[in-house]
């Protein structure tokens, strides 16, 4: 993420993809059901509903049409990055032993957590990403919004969306000069002291910036209020989808008290 | 050192979620509207620092500046934290969803520390000393980060805690890492531009409860 150069025309947060068959879903209706799904999945302990969740999550992030590769790489970074936690677990787990590695035993108990986290984390951030991330961020910070949420939190989203992108483009500005002058990212003195420089300057440009966006603001009467005009009505679309995606996410959570309920 | 759904349980998503939103509504009392724009590129510009990556030997690090944030905004380090966590985990799937208040407590609270035991030296002293104080912040954030890891996952288990341990040790180059790079941005930011480090952290947030109980007041004072 860190090297890469930002593609020009796609914004660094952005829409993952154009929505799909779920284009016209209402951003209230994403969240909510986004974090529903979130809470019953991290509450699961048997194999059945996550594999199923998962799916679930799968099949939505199909009828979104995210961008299968691009997906399939941000998810397996995520591995990646919880890998090491993950492989420790079986090793770190009290039970009984299963297999073993350079002479250290690696419990089942252990291998049946790693394996339960996995599953969660993965169907957590795909359905994240496919109800979330499919979806113009500027309407989804609105429905933040309108769900609630304080209206300087929402500022505070708005402007991360607008200006991450453009400063984002201005860093790498500034690491192509450097790297024009034979800079190299390594964990030196001298690198780490020219990062520090870096990261004060951009700053400094950050708040001289931001000086002529409130004269701006202020020149367009901004008082801090949000505008959240009327047009976002919920649909037929929203209410049909809000009603499969609550069925499934009950029969989930109903098939996981049953399974609990029959230890 | 985000930690993913699934790993924690549930006091202590709760517990770091109650955290993270009573820092919050601290940090949000820190921006009347006027500051907004402020709040907003500024937290921007951390967010972009965070996907610097530095290479030690073969693997790399990205940079937290979790410190140099505390310092620059003081308690709006929570929102501004918050929002950047929320966006990776929407938009790059990184991290977790039901764990975002124990990831955002989890670098926001060192970053407040920070604020308070290193913002007296950093803005007093000279700006060779206030590089020194920068120093000590810009460490001890990524050790505090560390060590509420190790907190939230040994809580939620015992069988974690070699993994704790093991994310503390990995982070002690990072720690140094972030030493330099945050005393080289406060020394520059005293020599170039001492007024950023004025723009939030002026006053604490019980200091000034008339300021953010009349936003609106304050706006039109300004404007007048």
């Amino acid at each position: 993420m860190g090297g890469a150069a930002p593609a020009a025309g796609a914004p660094l947060v952005g829409a993952n993809s154009s929505g799909g068959s779920l284009k016209a879903l209402d951003g209230r209706v994403r969240i909510l059901a986004t974090a529903a799904f979130a809470l019953a999945t991290v509450s699961f302990s048997h194999f059945g509903p996550l594999l199923i969740a998962l799916g679930g999550a799968m099949l939505v992030a199909r009828l979104v049409e995210l961008p299968i590769l691009k997906t399939l790489r941000r998810i397996i970074a995520m591995d990646m990055f919880i890998a090491f936690m993950i492989l420790m677990l079986p090793f770190t787990t009290l039970g009984e032993p299963l297999f073993f590695v350079f002479g250290f035993p690696a419990s089942r108990q252990g291998l049946v957590e790693a394996a339960l986290i996995g599953l969660k984390a993965n169907a957590i951030v795909l359905m994240a990403m496919a109800l979330l991330s499919s979806f113009e961020p500027v309407e989804l910070a609105r429905a933040m919004g309108r769900l609630g949420v304080p209206e300087r939190l929402v500022h505070l989203v708005l402007f991360n969306i607008r200006y991450i992108d453009l400063l984002y483009r201005e860093l790498h500005r500034l690491r192509t000069a450097m790297r024009a002058r034979a800079f190299r990212a390594n964990a030196s003195w001298h690198a780490c002291v020219s990062m520090g420089y870096l990261i004060g300057m951009m700053l400094i440009r950050a708040l001289e910036r931001s000086e002529r966006i409130l004269q701006a603001m202020k020149c367009r009467g901004f008082t801090g209020r949000l505008y959240l005009d009327g047009e976002e009505r919920i649909q037929r679309l929203d209410l049909v989808f809000a009603a499969a995606f609550a069925a499934f996410v009950g029969a989930l959570t109903l098939w996981e008290i049953l399974s609990v309920a029959a230890l | 050192m985000h930690i993913v759904d699934g790993a924690l349980t549930l006091p202590v998503i709760a517990v770091g979620s109650a955290i993270t939103v009573a820092g919050i509504g601290l940090g949000l009392r820190q921006m009347p509207p006027e500051k907004i724009p402020a709040a907003g590129v500024l937290s921007a510009t951390f967010f972009c620092a965070s996907l610097v990556h530095m290479s030690i030997g073969p693997s790399s690090v990205h940079l937290i500046v979790n410190g140099l944030c505390g310092i620059v905004l003081g308690w709006a380090a929570f929102p501004a934290l918050f929002v950047a966590l929320l966006l990776q985990a929407i938009f790059f799937g990184f991290g977790g969803l039901t764990v975002i208040g124990v990831n955002t407590a989890n670098i926001a609270v060192p970053a407040v520390i920070v604020y308070y035991l290193c913002r007296r030296g950093v803005v007093r002293s000279s700006p060779q000393v206030a590089a020194i104080w920068g120093a000590v912040g810009g460490a001890l954030a990524i050790a505090l980060t560390t060590g509420c890891v190790a907190l939230a996952l040994s809580f939620s288990g015992d069988e974690f805690i070699p993994a704790a341990k093991l994310v503390f040790f990995a982070h002690i180059p990072v720690m140094a890492i972030e030493a330099v790079l945050t005393a080289a941005a406060v020394y520059l930011i005293r020599r170039v531009k001492p007024e950023l480090l004025d723009a939030f952290s002026a006053a604490s947030p019980d200091l000034q409860p008339v300021l953010a109980a009349a936003p609106e007041a304050s706006l039109r004072s300004t404007q007048s």
